[in-house]
């Protein structure tokens, strides 16, 4: 079994800055749009280096999406920054619109998503937006699982042409993929090979997976661990290679089952594969102010979570 | 033939273009897209500094974004009558597998459109975007945007304005199509409007008037004048007054041609008053 390290919790959010400060430097098309959150966003690197490239919208979400698809008229590659509520469902129409239905090479880059928000609550906590994003034909969904594997997405969506939805969060997370990785959209990564049971985890949940493949190896439960950092388009191969391998699935996000990863693997799943899959997710349901372990513990959303569904998926088999 | 006779023809066969459309697949907007006749004829044939050809980005030319989406037969009309795409394609005007969708689309590759729209309210937002590019690759030339006076009950409308001046996107003209009318009824009955001029003006813009919208000479002076008030840190606003429906006397001053297309019968009345001028498609 492979060893992950953690090299010192880091926010994914700042990954996404620090990514976005390297392309100021690294591609002069590159522009930045905010909705008044870039302490949240971690944008101020990028701003201070090319002030002339950022643009402050103010508390204008359905505005800046506009104003981020007509800057692509003239080869701009906006990355937008706000909540990832407010980068969703408060400007549905206008992404549906004017960025995916228009193809425009726009990037929707989303903190503060799911649960781990904490204390704020559920007016801010989305759990839905995956799906909402999932559904625009054209547009790519990317949930990285750490602060080096966010910075990694950030810098590679800018040489995609094309609408993208970048979702990451809050927390001080794990940081334990490897630093300057190459990051291939659509491109799942294994993280340990297995034989009883696949987890396919996105976004926080891929280093629970990795505690959960360590747990059940203590009760000698041999588990293969698939960090799905692009929810589309999906590694269907990398998915279907493992269950006929495994016989059995487990997904886990920080989302609502309804539209999410899941619901994904398991069309993928009853078109080619039908396999007994279990769902670590939210369940239709708001989330509620707290810290982000508490949370993530209430909702289910943790390693002693995923352990426990693999060892009732195992035995659907 | 005098330049002004030739606009008017131009005019004339742009207002046939609309009723055909409309009349071929009983459905589309003629009544403002004939009340916004004459503007789109000033733009693209007087008005618009543009390149041979079309390309996405619109580098070193001016650029126009339809954000009333809905008088797309208009938009389509000129567009093939600039050189855009075949004059023909207009027969197939919300057909299946048609470049001519309901509303403007970039989805189908059609020259000529940069944006979707039909979802109201977006356009200034979109408009504003491609300003502001233009001004970080040094290209000083200017973005027009046309919205319905009934389109600007949308929220996301004031929040570009709001935007627009104070981040003085000064290379943007936002014409407002003032005909009183939307799909339920006058402007007034279904939700007053108040002063646009005052409210633009608190918005921070420079706005401007053409009050004979329907005249193809004030509207070409207008929007001359109105390119002379950009590059002096506002965005420019012009409040056209139109007639809904005009040119076809039983369509104008009325609501109920917003989004209705004529019968055989009304359709004979519409083109005798619009005799063919530059040849049907």
């Amino acid at each position: 079994m492979k060893k992950y390290i953690d090299t010192g919790k880091k926010d994914t959010r700042s990954g996404f800055g620090v990514g976005l400060e390297v392309l100021g430097k690294t591609n002069e098309n590159v522009v930045a749009l905010c909705a008044d959150l870039i302490g949240s966003l971690k944008m101020d690197a990028f701003i201070a280096n090319n002030p002339d490239r950022f643009f402050q919208i103010g508390i204008a979400e359905a505005n800046m999406m506009g104003i981020a698809a007509g800057l692509t008229i003239g080869g701009k590659i906006p990355f937008t920054g706000t909540f990832a509520n407010f980068s969703t469902g408060r400007v549905y129409d206008q992404i549906r619109q004017s960025i995916a239905y228009s193809g425009k090479n726009v990037k929707i880059c989303a903190s503060h998503a799911g649960l781990t928000l904490g204390e704020d609550g559920a007016t801010h906590q989305i759990l839905e937006d995956i799906g909402l994003m999932k559904m625009l034909p054209g547009m790519v969904v990317i949930n990285p699982c750490d602060y080096n594997q966010t910075k990694a997405a950030t810098i590679a969506i800018a040489d995609y042409e094309g609408p993208v939805y970048l979702r990451f969060g809050r927390p001080k997370v794990a940081n334990f993929t490897p630093e300057d990785q190459k990051f291939e959209i659509g491109k799942a990564v294994h993280l340990q090979e297995g034989t009883d049971v696949t987890i396919v985890a996105t976004g926080h949940l891929v280093w629970e997976a990795l505690l959960a493949a360590e747990a059940l190896q203590e009760k000698g439960i041999s588990a293969e661990v698939i960090n799905i950092h692009t929810i589309k388009p999906l590694d269907n191969e990398a998915i279907l290679n493992s269950v006929k391998k495994t016989g059995c699935i487990v997904t886990a996000e920080e989302h609502n089952f309804l539209g999410g990863l899941g619901e994904s693997v398991s069309r993928v799943l009853s078109q080619n594969h039908p396999t007994p899959q279990e769902f670590i997710a939210t369940n239709d349901t708001f989330g509620e102010s707290g810290t982000p372990d508490q949370l993530m513990e209430k909702y289910g959303l943790n390693a002693e979570s995923i352990t426990n569904a693999a060892e009732k998926v195992i035995k659907r088999k | 033939m005098p330049k002004t006779q030739q606009l008017e023809d131009f005019v004339t066969q742009v207002r046939r273009d609309i009723l055909r459309q409309v009349h071929k697949v009983n459905s589309g907007h003629p009544g403002g897209s004939l009340g916004c006749t004459e503007f789109f004829v000033a733009l693209y044939q007087e008005i618009l500094e543009r390149k041979d050809g079309f390309d996405m980005d619109g580098k070193e030319e001016d650029l126009f974004f339809l954000s009333n989406g809905h008088i797309s037969p208009v938009f389509y009309s000129v567009l093939a009558r600039s050189g855009y795409f075949p004059v023909e394609e207009l027969n197939t005007f919300r057909l299946i597998n048609s470049r001519l969708q309901g509303h403007p689309t970039t989805h189908e590759g059609l020259p000529g459109i940069r944006i979707a729209s039909g979802s109201l309210g977006q356009g200034m937002s979109v408009a504003i975007g491609a300003a502001q590019a233009k001004k970080l690759n040094n290209d000083d030339h200017i973005v027009y945007s046309l919205h319905g006076d009934g389109e600007l009950q949308e929220g996301q409308i004031w929040e570009a304005a709001m935007y627009a001046s104070g981040k003085k996107v000064d290379n943007l003209i936002s014409t407002i199509d003032l005909n009183g009318q939307q799909i339920d009824g006058s402007t007034d009955d279904v939700l007053p409007l108040g002063s646009l001029r005052a409210k633009f003006e608190a918005f921070g813009w420079d706005v401007m008037e053409i009050t004979e919208g329907n005249n193809i000479t004030s509207v070409i002076e207008g929007l001359k004048e109105a390119k002379t008030r950009t590059g002096k840190g506002k965005p420019v606003c012009i409040l056209m007054h139109t007639v809904m429906g005009n040119g076809v006397d039983f369509m104008m001053h009325t609501h109920a041609w917003h989004g209705k297309a004529p019968n055989d019968e009304q359709l004979e009345i519409g083109l005798a008053q619009n005799p063919e001028t530059l040849g049907d498609y």
